[in-house]
């Protein structure tokens, strides 16, 4: 392979030592006396001196979800404001997940890592270990601000006018505790992105992304987005933002939905339905409104609280690696299943930087999994590979470690691939999103969490990874209509459901096409209803179909989006033509013709389609 | 790390507070410490035993170390064959035995309990791990010791054990705790009806095999286990993991802790009742 052969590192002029990357500082989201406050109340709640409806609150706004079915477990939430993590941090998890958890830790979607099957009795003692290393549960759950979004290309992604990361985190440590959202009618998210192309700026309550315009800082702001049962697309409040108005837009939005939310209606209390009864316009012209108010009334003391100064690296990180000429490593290049490992993986898990000769490496996660042994194992690789010395975790459920040096990519691999954790596959098709689904979620009504890991699974076992044509498609799969797994922006999106062929039930998931993330965002449509087990059959009859009737050098994620548009040529113009090709394939036969199709993954026992009350809206 | 922290001259400060009586019976606490141990050893006041494999016990082991694989007590786990054991290592009554593994103090912990159950109180567990004795640079030897023959009596002590009968009526007894050791996942797959989970993975920290007392008592605590409560340990197969809970239970300060030494795997295969759950797919979360 060249790649060797096209780096050249400069050896004369003080080449860069790797080394140990200091240990950063603590980022101080937690407080000591929450865990022992939790601790109390759980007794508290346990002698019946707290009712169930005040302790649910509690919990949910301290980042406690009741597992499923089980009210003595929960599903421990740490919020990762940006996503960015330490080693020291992923260490921390690492312990706690053993002594109190499963000993693996889940990468949410929304960049929290979870820990599952945690002893309602034993979450203080988790609360109180991840003060220790500088993290927080707090207002992970609940209806507050959640866990501020960052796309983890901030900073290094080659086409962002500046780094939001620090304006993020800013946001994060302004809103975390603040009293004016404590209380809201429903859960509140924002997502900052670093360009157009990344991050999930129009799916989020609040989305951001970065603008200058004449040079003054600032963001494009869209309003009302999300996923769930219903989604909408957020709106573009006005073309530019300026940095010192960022902080009285958040407030004047957090304020207006406050004070018109829905509290009545659970399931139509985001404010995303706010914004569409009321109507766009209507929305836009009271947020401005708000604005200039908060603007007029709003403390000095109350907006100093917003620093992005203090959010911003302390040692500045190299603009560019001591290296000549770098060559970016197999992405021009074609690779096969026979292709060596490593440069399998070099081509579908490395990306190059703005910064020249620095890298950015993600660790696939297997529906975002990641056991207690191998965080410690990629805990010191990150300090001694990453001159930025962290890592961030991605809404694609995987890990991505920045600022590797072309030459240490090579050790890197050896490193991580000796515990398990070089898998290829993170940037392609292969990566399926998968939430926790019935492995721990109430709400779930099949195991997409199990499904997310058979397609990874078998993806790469066929090698889906190396066919460049798939790589900008995305399987995204969700155990229920809640959008947790973010099916809606997927290229073919899943979520599950109970369909019921006599008196006999089966797990089945609604498949969508053509969604897609950035500031082009669009939902998906739903196609039509695929047994849980026919779900891997059917991606690849749709990839054959492809194969045959797309045109010259188009990807499978142009050719969907041309299908959904109805303009495709040959035989598959529409989506009619679609579902008639997959009929066959995705037919449920009668249980005694195919008991299997009745079973879902994970499971031996025959599908039954159980759910809990959810805690989203408590 | 208080164990890191042991320096190789602090014996010397040690020996002055060790004091051993005139009958050369010095009383161990529940854990043993690795600076007391290092004194017992230089004034031979100890019998040091490694429970490891036969091989890994001949390359390398704690100086004056006898060697008692678990498998060659678990052969014979008749209280006549553990007496017998404690002779043939020349252990006397009173005398002080110390004992360590490899393996999280568990498989330590298991012939720990054997000892005291068939009268040998005076037992105690190393704080740590031999890797963890030899990662901080104390002394280790290649030399098979062996010990002349001693008498020891027999004197069972019926309350530190149970078996399934006992389990099966102190289950439905509310002042009777089952703990089951463990992990998470099993536990959650099937357990014996009303136990609660202390998974072995929160006992140690640090190198340490157990963490401090204050900590374990907490753990119970907030269990809603009072810490007068009578206790059943039990683990998967042999004892071994709840071997060490029972010893965790003790160094909190419970009293009145017992071993299901024949665990788990005997309650099945007597087909005697279990709780499962059934109703979400836990295993799928893990990594490993």
């Amino acid at each position: 392979m060249q790649l060797n052969n096209n780096v050249k590192t400069a050896g004369n002029s003080n080449p860069i030592q790797k080394g140990i990357s200091r240990p950063k500082p603590n980022p101080k989201w937690g407080r000591e006396e929450e865990g022992e406050i939790f601790a109390q109340n759980v007794k508290r709640f346990r002698q019946k001196k707290l009712s169930e409806d005040d302790f649910r609150r509690f919990r949910l706004q301290h980042g406690a979800y009741s597992s499923r079915l089980q009210m003595n477990y929960s599903m421990v939430r740490i919020k990762v404001p940006s996503g960015e993590i330490s080693p020291e941090q992923l260490e921390k998890i690492a312990s706690l997940s053993e002594a109190f958890s499963i000993g693996s830790a889940h990468v949410s979607t929304r960049q929290n890592i979870q820990l599952h099957w945690v002893q309602l009795e034993d979450v203080s003692e988790v609360m109180t270990g991840l003060v220790e290393a500088g993290l927080t549960t707090r207002e992970a759950c609940g209806n507050t601000v959640r866990n501020v979004m960052c796309s983890h290309f901030a900073g290094v992604c080659p086409d962002e006018k500046f780094d939001s990361t620090p304006y993020a985190k800013a946001i994060a440590r302004f809103f975390i505790r603040n009293p004016m959202c404590q209380n809201l009618p429903r859960k509140f998210k924002i997502n900052f992105a670093c360009c157009s192309n990344h991050g999930l700026a129009r799916i989020a309550d609040i989305g951001l992304i970065p603008e200058i315009k004449d040079e003054t800082r600032g963001f494009k702001i869209y309003l009302g987005g999300g996923l769930g049962a219903a989604s909408f697309i957020g709106h573009l409040l006005e073309d530019f933002t300026p940095e010192n108005k960022i902080l009285p837009t958040c407030m004047a939005t957090i304020r207006l939905f406050d004070r018109h939310g829905n509290r009545e209606n659970m399931a139509r209390n985001r404010m995303r339905y706010l914004v569409h009864e009321m109507g766009w316009e209507k929305f836009q012209k009271l947020v401005i409104k708000e604005r200039s108010i908060v603007e007029m009334t709003t403390a000095s003391y109350t907006t100093k609280l917003f620093n992005v100064k203090a959010e911003e690296e302390m040692t500045p990180l190299p603009k560019a690696a001591n290296t000549k000429l770098v060559k970016l490593p197999m992405l021009n290049e074609r690779v096969t299943l026979e292709s060596p490992a490593y440069e399998r993986w070099l081509h579908s898990n490395v990306v190059p930087q703005k910064q020249d000769g620095y890298f950015t490496v993600f660790v696939t996660l297997a529906a975002g999994d990641i056991a207690a042994n191998q965080l410690r194992i990629l805990a010191d690789a990150i300090r001694e590979f990453s001159t930025e010395g962290t890592a961030r975790n991605t809404p694609q459920q995987n890990l991505a470690i920045r600022y590797i040096k072309s030459d240490d990519l090579h050790d890197f691999y050896n490193r991580i691939a000796s515990i398990g954790l070089a898998n290829p596959g993170a940037l392609t098709i292969a990566s399926a999103v998968g939430c926790s689904g019935t492995t721990s979620c109430n709400l779930a009504i099949t195991n997409s969490h199990r499904l997310a890991k058979e397609v990874e699974y078998k993806f790469l076992e066929l090698g889906l990874d190396t066919d460049d044509d798939l790589r900008d498609s995305t399987i995204k799969i969700s155990g229920c209509p809640n959008s947790c797994g973010q099916h809606e922006i997927a290229t073919i999106g899943f979520f599950g459901g109970a369909s019921r062929i006599g008196t006999t039930m089966a797990p089945t998931y609604t498949m969508l096409f053509g969604g897609s993330a950035g500031e082009q965002s669009e939902l998906g449509k739903a196609i039509m209803r695929v047994p849980a087990k026919r779900v891997i059959d059917t991606i690849r009859k749709i990839i054959e179909i492809y194969k045959q009737e797309r045109s010259d050098s188009e990807t499978l994620n142009q050719w969907i989006n041309k299908i959904v548009r109805g303009d495709g040529t040959g035989k598959i113009r529409n989506i009619e033509n679609m579902k008639a090709m997959l009929t066959p394939v995705i037919q449920l036969l009668p249980e005694e013709q195919d008991p299997e199709l009745y079973r879902d993954y994970g499971n031996g026992v025959k599908f039954s389609a159980k759910t809990a009350k959810g805690e989203c809206a408590a | 790390m208080t164990i890191e922290n042991t320096s190789i001259s602090k014996i010397d400060t040690k020996e002055d507070i060790i004091k051993i009586d005139e009958n050369h019976n010095f009383q161990l606490p529940i854990i043993c410490d690795v600076d007391t141990l290092r004194v017992l050893i230089k004034k031979e006041e100890v019998r040091v035993v490694d429970v490891r494999k036969t091989e890994e016990y001949k390359q390398e082991h704690i100086p004056s170390a006898v060697s008692l694989p678990l498998s060659q007590l678990l052969e014979k786990d008749t209280p006549y064959a553990i007496i017998d054991i404690l002779q043939n290592l020349g252990v006397s009554d009173k005398m002080p035995v110390v004992i360590y593994d490899d393996t999280l103090g568990a498989l330590a912990a298991r012939v720990a309990w054997s000892f005291q159950y068939v009268g040998h109180e005076n037992t105690a567990l190393l704080e740590v791990t031999f890797t963890h004795w030899k990662n901080v640079g104390l002394e280790t030897e290649t030399k098979i010791n062996s010990f002349p023959t001693k008498r020891h009596s027999l004197n069972i002590n019926p309350r530190i054990h149970a078996d399934a009968s006992y389990v099966e009526v102190a289950k439905e007894q509310p002042n009777k705790i089952l703990v089951d050791s463990r992990e998470r996942l099993n536990f959650l797959t099937e357990h014996i009806p009303n136990a609660k989970n202390i998974p072995y993975t929160m006992l140690g920290s640090n190198g340490s095999i157990l963490r401090r007392p204050e900590e374990i008592k907490r753990y119970v605590e907030n269990r809603g286990i009072p810490l007068d409560a009578e206790v059943i340990a039990y683990c998967g197969s042999v004892g071994t993991l709840s071997g060490l809970t029972y010893f965790a239970l003790k160094s909190a300060g419970m009293k009145n802790v017992r071993l299901y030494s024949k665990s788990f795997r005997e309650w099945k295969s007597l087909g005697k009742p279990k709780e499962e759950f059934k109703d979400a797919n836990y295993w799928d979360l893990s990594a490993d």
